[in-house]
């Protein structure tokens, strides 16, 4: 189901859809006990650094009151906010784009790049970019590109994917990263060892010879501002300020979603977005650039307005909040679905529960039915966004969507039946009489863990509690009276 | 055919429907902070980020300049503390390459830069540069390994809003938290990746500030 007609994120490009459903990819993580040892020991320290660093805020929640009315506030005025951007940008000596979806952008982009006649760009890790798939496009147009973040290169030496919004490569450990690098890092010194700041040095030999080489960089953004044309980078290595200064040509791509109307927004956003990510007062380093500065960084700027299934996020009044995040990632780090599967088994380049919410939005639920359910509700979520979205309300909206787009289904069958059965207080009865033939299951744990068939779709997933010897109802009208108690 | 443009403000507009309800910002955070030790709790977030500190009185200021270069020395365009003498320009008395804006390649057999800055924030321990004379293109404070940032104690604000109040939103902006650094690995803060591993910050006592 779309709404209103709004066209999706199109299949056959791009990250937002898995090879596998999430219970069976759950099932496969499940499994691998490696896998739950980096991510439960990675989440944990998060966890811990963030909750000391927001405790020091007294305004915490006043910023994150700030910080959702910003995002719904510029949502309610996009058409105004975007043609500003574009307006400030186009007077700041910049370019901008506008793609309706991952084929248009990758397509603008990929042109872009050939226009300079570089065959190899090196990118800032962006999230918009792995949804589009523009490595793999860039790649099939003969261009090769350099991740240059330290886990995106661990994610993409090791031929992997990333799992984590702000730590793509949570789920290695520093051992398999020493491996990673010694077998796919071109003239790294063979005795590197585990130490994080020996890996750190090993990353910064290897990638300083292509920034200052480079000719094209390429990255998302963190905020763009309308009232100014000024786009935002928040990054911590330096990656990121090499390739938005040294090269020629820089392209951005952001969704439309990450405009925010005035550079005062800003004020909100740096302090919720640091302390949120990464459990830090700031960032290591910032960048905010306005076109292009004689003198200055690069002398041509193309920045590329994204759809791609947003507007049609937009149009559903209560899915659209999903569209204020800010990648923090913190709803992964504190969500216990998210800590024992890891990122792999949501199948799309946003996991976790803001991953849940967003993906089936941006393809449209019925091609991603299952991320809705892929969460506990227990609302550890909400409680973690530094822009207060409603994660659980959300997903258990999306269930219905869910629901909805799937049609006649046995689940639904069975619910009929149950609304018939309890219609009745005779036919009720005769349910409850019939199903203490249930106690022949389950005898030796007083569980049962697997139903006959077809109920045994129910108990694939959890246990069935035993049938009681007697109901509520037979066990009321056999008490014990007492004359004078009451009536 | 529409272009892509009028295509999505037109799908933006359609799934907003006619009317959309305007959205009343509320600001009651702090926007201004009432402290009077910005300058301790400056220098106590810069040394928790690994950040080198050095307390200087104005005439002072050359002299911890050339106290701090290590190497081969570049320094931007219109530092202040910049002299000229028979054997070339110097701070301090040590010799320093006054950057011309070259190739950024040249940058890369630099040890240490310095520049002044733009505006810095206490709570965060932050230094905001915005490209004027005294600090540069941004290469010069990106590539070389140390960079010795010299502040003045009346650019020093309180919290993030005081600080983006100060700065010039049409600058190339870089704001510096610190030495490079990466999480990236087991979410441990590891100091030093692609941009400098040593910031050495001289934070100037003296009442004009800018």
């Amino acid at each position: 189901m779309t709404f209103l007609g709004m066209p999706t994120a199109p299949r056959g490009v791009g990250r937002l859809r898995g090879d596998a459903p999430f219970p069976v990819a759950a099932r496969a993580a499940l499994t691998d006990t490696q896998l739950r040892r980096n991510i439960g020991h990675a989440t944990e320290t998060i966890r811990a650094r963030r909750a000391a660093l927001v405790a020091e805020m007294p305004d915490w929640e006043q910023l994150r009151r700030a910080g959702e009315a910003i995002k719904a506030d510029t949502l309610a005025r996009l058409p105004e906010v975007l043609v500003q951007l574009e307006e400030q940008v186009t007077a700041a000596g910049g370019t901008v784009h506008w793609a309706r979806d991952a084929i248009e952008a990758n397509a603008i982009v990929t042109s872009l790049v050939q226009a300079t006649g570089a065959d190899e760009v090196v990118k800032i890790k962006s999230m918009v970019t792995q949804e589009i798939g523009l490595n793999e496009a860039l790649a099939a147009a003969g261009i090769t590109a350099h991740e240059t973040d330290l886990a995106e290169l661990i994610v993409q030496l090791g031929h992997d994917r990333p799992s984590h919004i702000v730590v793509p490569a949570i789920h290695r450990n520093r051992t398999e990263i020493r491996d990673i690098f010694r077998r796919a890092m071109p003239g790294v010194r063979p005795d590197l060892t585990d130490d994080p700041p020996q890996l750190a040095e090993a990353a910064r030999t290897y990638l300083r010879r292509k920034f200052l080489s480079a000719r094209v960089a390429v990255s998302g953004a963190n905020f763009a501002v309308a009232e100014t044309g000024t786009v935002v980078i928040v990054e911590s290595e330096g990656n990121g300020r090499m390739c938005l200064t040294l090269p020629e040509v820089l392209i951005t791509v952001m969704g439309i979603e990450k405009v925010i109307p005035t550079f005062a927004d800003l004020e909100v956003f740096l302090q919720l977005l640091p302390r949120s990510a990464t459990g830090e007062r700031m960032n290591p380093y910032t960048s905010m650039w306005t076109g292009v500065t004689a003198g200055d960084g690069p002398r041509e700027f193309h920045l590329v307005l994204l759809d791609n299934g947003r507007t049609a996020t937009l149009a559903d009044p209560d899915g659209r909040a999903a569209l204020h995040c800010i990648r923090c990632g913190a709803c992964l780090n504190v969500c216990p679905v998210y800590e024992r599967v890891g990122g792999h088994a949501y199948g799309s380049v946003y996991p976790g529960p803001i991953g849940a919410v967003i993906t089936p939005q941006l393809t449209g639920v019925a091609d991603n039915p299952d991320l809705p359910f892929a969460s506990t509700l227990c609302g550890a979520c909400f409680d973690a966004c530094p822009v207060r979205i409603d994660i659980p309300s959300m997903l258990v909206h999306l269930r219905a969507r869910a629901v909805a787009s799937k049609g006649a289904s046995l689940e639904r069958g069975v619910f009929g039946a149950i609304a018939w059965t309890l219609r009745s207080p005779r036919r009720f009865s005769a349910a409850i009489r019939l199903a203490r033939l249930g106690r022949l299951l389950g005898r030796r744990r007083d569980r049962i863990s697997r139903l006959p068939w077809p109920l045994s779709r129910w108990t694939v997933a959890r246990d069935a509690p035993r049938p009681p010897r007697q109901s509520l109802r037979e066990w009321w009208r056999s008490r014990p009276t007492k004359p004078g108690a009451g009536e | 055919m529409t272009s892509a443009r009028d295509e999505i403000l037109a799908r933006v507009r359609t799934a907003l429907g006619p009317n959309p309800a305007p959205v009343t910002v509320l600001r009651e955070y702090r926007r201004s902070s009432t402290m009077d030790n910005v300058i301790e709790l400056f220098e106590d977030r810069l040394r928790d980020y690994g950040a080198t500190v050095v307390h200087v009185t104005p005439d002072g200021v050359a002299a911890a300049v050339a106290e701090q270069v290590r190497g081969r020395v570049r320094v931007a365009p219109g530092l202040p503390w910049l002299e000229s003498g028979p054997d070339g320009p110097h701070v301090g008395g040590v010799a320093v390459e006054v950057d011309d804006g070259g190739p950024a390649a040249e940058l890369d057999a630099v040890d240490t830069a310095v520049t002044g800055a733009a505006a810095a924030c206490a709570v965060t321990g932050t230094i905001v540069l915005d490209g004027s004379p005294d600090q540069g293109r941004r290469a010069l404070t990106l590539v070389p390994d140390r960079h010795v940032c010299v502040v003045h104690s009346g650019q020093i604000v309180g919290a993030v809003p005081e600080l983006l109040a100060r700065l010039n939103p049409r600058a190339p902006l870089t704001f510096v938290s610190g030495p490079s650094a990466t999480a990236d690995i087991e979410l441990q803060r590891v100091k030093g990746v692609h941009g400098p591993r040593q910031l050495v910050v001289i934070i100037v006592a003296d009442t004009t500030g800018q």
